[in-house]
């Protein structure tokens, strides 16, 4: 039987980096196919392709779809052949009503009017469909996030959809929310809907998908069918994870001094979901001149924890202590973060770690412009100096510390934001994916950076999605799921599939 | 650098000029509306009298588009400027003239009052995230509703010659017997030293840490039409009445609030604020106190114009203040700050008020209606931003 889609030899690079290469995809009619990998492994940047995000035309290979071959320049093309894609952060208008929603884009009625009586009419026909008791006119902001997901769903069964593609759908969901998901995909499915779902939950794979398509490193690893053989978490974990990890990481030997942070009993809830715990009591600690690793997928909350510890900075309803060298510090607001020795590298450093507009110069001396200054005045010539003394220091490569950071490549501009936080001298320092969109090169300079750090006696806590990268790095590493730490190695036992064991299956 | 070391020398300056349009652009729109409307007006733009005139009446613009170009830079927006300005000169009048309360009392309690209203709009927009545009449309409403109830819809004045000094006065002659004006040429003469060598320590550090510089052909060009400028009009004061107070006021802020914004710890961190809230947040910067603070500031100086704008007119009217607002903002936007924030440099907004002012006199002059100078004031804005952004694109 010809399949409904076939992707071939999908190849996408974007800057520096090539996304994917060679990924190869097939689809068949009728079935859930489920598509694995690690963060970053390219599922996302695969669906974007599929979905026209990516125009045709900047990627190389094809995409076959129900036998002819496909050129979509849009999602709009894409979704007029009915292949439609819900994404993770849904893209619902929350303060217009189930009805509005539905039909965005796509309004019954003419000559610029609405028919409300025919839109409500088919919304009440589609929630059936879905199995979502809620009137048409409920606002979407009442609904809870399992609700909003079915709303998606009716949208997408609105526009006659042939091929369902949802990304993480259950990582926002609760347990009875995932389950009752998961039925109606296999609802969907007796109706005759193709769906592909992207998801980390091998449990739910196991319980819907008919085959399942392995990426890692931006390649097709492997594809595994349900009907022929038995799918175990195990093999899906080996291929996700298995790769040769030698000589990419530099040399490093054991150093663990006195317990330089320690935290008790963290608890956190979401700043706007305000029932919803999202660090449930966690303790951890960091000796002096150690890099600890915090492993888990995306959700688990680990950006959440570095950030409320950071001066609160996300999250309400804070409770727990904070320790340094042992005693009791405030951590309560930034500067009194800085303070107490703390320094957090943002996960995403553009936004939220750079001022992209004005010069390394300016980005170095940012959080700590006190010690280039005096009497509120900047001394020119010491802020010059600093940030020429870290330019070198880091290697960043640039004539001149007045640069503007837009212009720089990604890891450069991580060595400014690094050079920003050394500059504060912290005794801790929370680097929060502190490699993603960077080059190979570039990553292993800031790993020996991160090495001269713990030589220096600092502590490291190095939150990373790729596995590798931590067991290449750390001295300990703890597992994070759901707010919770459920697990602690050494680098001497950690094994990326003993990690991703106790991720999955928790 | 490598770029640069590939040209030749005469591209080396065209190149320099091109990555700085923006900077010389604004001097030669400047330049060019002064040529044009002192032809247009056969001579009359830059006679002594005239000179001063032009000083005294875009004295309160450009004082307050010092504080609106901080608030700019943090991102947000004041349209309540003119509200404040015609409150306070309200204030002022009803406490000079019939209750009789002395000047100096009055001025003081009309600074504080201004900062009190600049606080209000600050800790709304500060600490309670209400967007800056309608907060201070509020005000806009409220401080032109409370300067007629002060009036009772009625001009107040005049005002005892004490306050009159405060933008009329002049500065005696301490060094010549008045005619010329010695003090006035003196001070140009001064002035034009202090910047250059403020100019040359400036190359000199450049130099120490390899820092792309102007042309030295360039800097020397620039440096002495800015020098004849400065003295001619120093010449020119000198020949009528000497140096206004309002002038010797305004240069003093405008040095003030330059260094602030070029050198000062608080003046960097509100570009921070301005350029990316958020990472300025996470590090370490008290985000919220600055916003607050521009407004305050802004509070203040809007007050000082009022006062300022009362002296010169003598009188406190209901309609003082009104629309100067937009004058203002598009002062500092004309002057190449960006609405988005983090950036804006304070000779850019004194250069914008000074090519609005020219063109409100220069228009006038000829006799221009009221009609049209709107209309021409309102394309020069927009031409100002279009070449903006048209740099920017290309560049990218």
């Amino acid at each position: 039987m010809a399949p409904l889609l076939e992707m071939r030899s999908i190849t996408k690079a974007f800057p520096g980096v090539k996304a994917l290469d060679q990924v190869n995809l097939r689809v068949r009619e009728g079935e859930i196919h489920a598509i694995c990998g690690e963060n970053g492994a390219g599922k996302s940047t695969l669906m974007k392709v599929l979905s026209g995000v990516y125009a045709a035309g900047s990627y190389e290979g094809e995409i076959v779809y129900e036998g002819k071959v496909a050129n979509f320049r849009s999602t709009r093309d894409s979704e007029a052949c009915g292949i439609i894609i819900i994404h993770q952060e849904l893209a619902l208008v929350p303060l217009l009503s189930i009805a509005e929603n539905i039909h965005l884009g796509n309004e019954r009625g003419r000559y610029g009017c609405v028919n409300w009586a025919e839109a409500f009419q088919a919304t009440r026909e589609l929630l059936d469909k879905v199995g979502l008791k809620e009137a048409p006119g409920t606002r979407v902001e009442t609904l809870g996030v399992g609700k909003q997901q079915l709303v998606e769903i009716a949208k997408a069964l609105s526009r006659n959809v042939r091929l369902l593609i949802l990304d993480e759908p259950t990582a926002a969901l609760s347990e009875t929310d995932s389950q009752a998901l998961l039925d109606l995909l296999l609802d969907l499915k007796a109706q005759g809907v193709t769906s592909i779902i992207i998801t980390h939950k091998l449990n739910e794979v196991r319980r819907v998908a008919d085959r399942v398509t392995v990426i890692r490193d931006g390649a097709s690893i492997s594809t595994l069918d349900a009907g022929r053989e038995a799918i175990t978490e195990d093999r899906i974990v080996r291929d996700m994870v298995g790769r040769d990890m030698s000589h990419r990481y530099p040399a490093r030997e054991r150093r663990c001094g006195p317990v330089a942070m320690e935290v008790d009993h963290w608890n956190v809830w979401h700043p706007e979901h305000r029932d919803r715990q999202v660090i449930r009591d966690l303790s951890m600690r960091v000796h002096a001149g150690e890099v600890v690793g915090i492993a888990g997928l995306m959700g688990a909350g680990r950006t959440e924890l570095a950030m409320s510890l950071f001066g609160r900075s996300w999250g309400s309803r804070i409770t727990g202590s904070v320790f340094m060298h042992g005693k009791p510090v405030d951590t309560s607001t930034v500067p009194r973060a800085i303070a107490a020795g703390l320094a957090y590298v943002t996960e995403d450093r553009k936004s939220l770690g750079l001022i992209l507009e004005e010069t390394i110069r300016c980005n170095t001396t940012m959080a700590h412009l006190e010690a280039v200054a005096s009497w509120g005045v900047i001394s020119g010539v010491q802020e010059t100096a600093v940030a020429e003394q870290y330019r070198q220091a880091m290697r960043i490569r640039t004539p001149s510390v007045f640069q503007k950071v837009a212009n720089l490549s990604g890891g450069n501009q991580q060595k400014v934001v690094l050079s920003k936080w050394l500059f504060t001298a912290p005794e801790v320092l929370i680097l929060d994916e502190p490699t993603r969109g960077i080059d190979v090169g570039a990553k292993y300079e800031i790993y020996g950076i991160i090495n001269d750090l713990s030589k220096a006696g600092k502590g490291v806590v190095m939150i990373s999605s790729e596995l590798p990268e931590l067991l290449g790095m750390c001295d300990r590493i703890y597992v994070m799921s759901e707010g919770a730490f459920v697990g602690e190695v050494s680098a001497d036992e950690a094994s990326q599939e003993l990690i991703m064991s106790l991720i999955v299956r928790k | 650098m490598n770029r640069s070391e590939t040209l030749n020398p005469p591209n080396r300056v065209g190149a320099y000029i091109a990555q700085h349009m923006r900077d010389y652009g604004l001097i030669f729109a400047l330049i060019a509306i002064m040529v044009f409307f002192q032809v247009a007006t056969d001579g009359t733009l830059l006679r002594p009298v005239n000179i001063t005139n032009l000083v005294l009446q875009n004295s309160y613009i450009i004082i307050m588009a010092l504080g609106m170009l901080l608030v700019i830079i943090s991102g947000q927006i004041d349209l309540s400027v003119g509200s404040i300005m015609g409150f306070i000169g309200a204030l002022a009048a009803m406490m000079i003239v019939p209750y009789e309360l002395p000047v100096g009392l009055t001025i003081v309690t009309c600074l504080l009052c201004g900062m009190l209203i600049g606080a209000i709009h600050g800790y709304f927009v500060a600490y309670w995230k209400i967007p800056s545009f309608i907060v201070t449309l509020a005000g806009m409403l409220i401080f032109r509703g409370l300067s007629l109830w002060l009036l009772e819809g009625q001009s107040v004045g005049p005002f005892p010659r004490s306050f009159q000094a405060l933008s009329t006065g002049f500065i005696p002659d301490f060094i010549g017997s008045g005619r010329p004006n010695l003090t006035a040429f003196v001070a140009g003469l001064a002035a034009v030293l202090l910047i250059l060598w403020q100019g040359l320590r400036e190359r000199e550090h450049n130099a120490r840490y390899g820092i792309e510089d102007e042309p030295i052909g360039l800097f020397l060009l620039r440096n002495a039409s800015m020098a004849a400028a400065i003295l001619f009009i120093g010449w020119k004061l000198a020949s009528f009445r000497g140096l206004p107070n309002v002038l010797v006021s305004m240069v003093v802020l405008t040095a003030i609030y330059f260094f602030i914004t070029e050198r000062t710890v608080i003046g960097r961190r509100i570009y921070a604020v301005g350029g990316n809230e958020k990472a300025a947040k996470l590090s370490g910067i008290r985000t919220e106190r600055l916003t607050f603070l521009t407004f305050v500031n802004m509070g203040l100086l809007a007050a000082l114009a009022g006062l300022i704008f009362a002296a010169r007119l003598n009188t406190a009217t209901p309609k003082a203040g009104f629309g100067v607002e937009l004058d203002v903002i598009a002062a500092v936007f004309i002057g190449g700050a960006s609405m988005s924030g983090g950036s804006g440099r304070i000779m850019g907004a004194v250069i914008g008020a000074f090519i609005m002012g020219v063109m409100n006199n220069g228009m006038s002059i000829i006799g221009i209606g009221i009609d049209y100078q709107q209309v021409i004031k309102g394309l020069v804005l927009l031409a100002a931003v279009f070449f903006d952004v048209y740099n920017k694109n290309k560049g990218a």
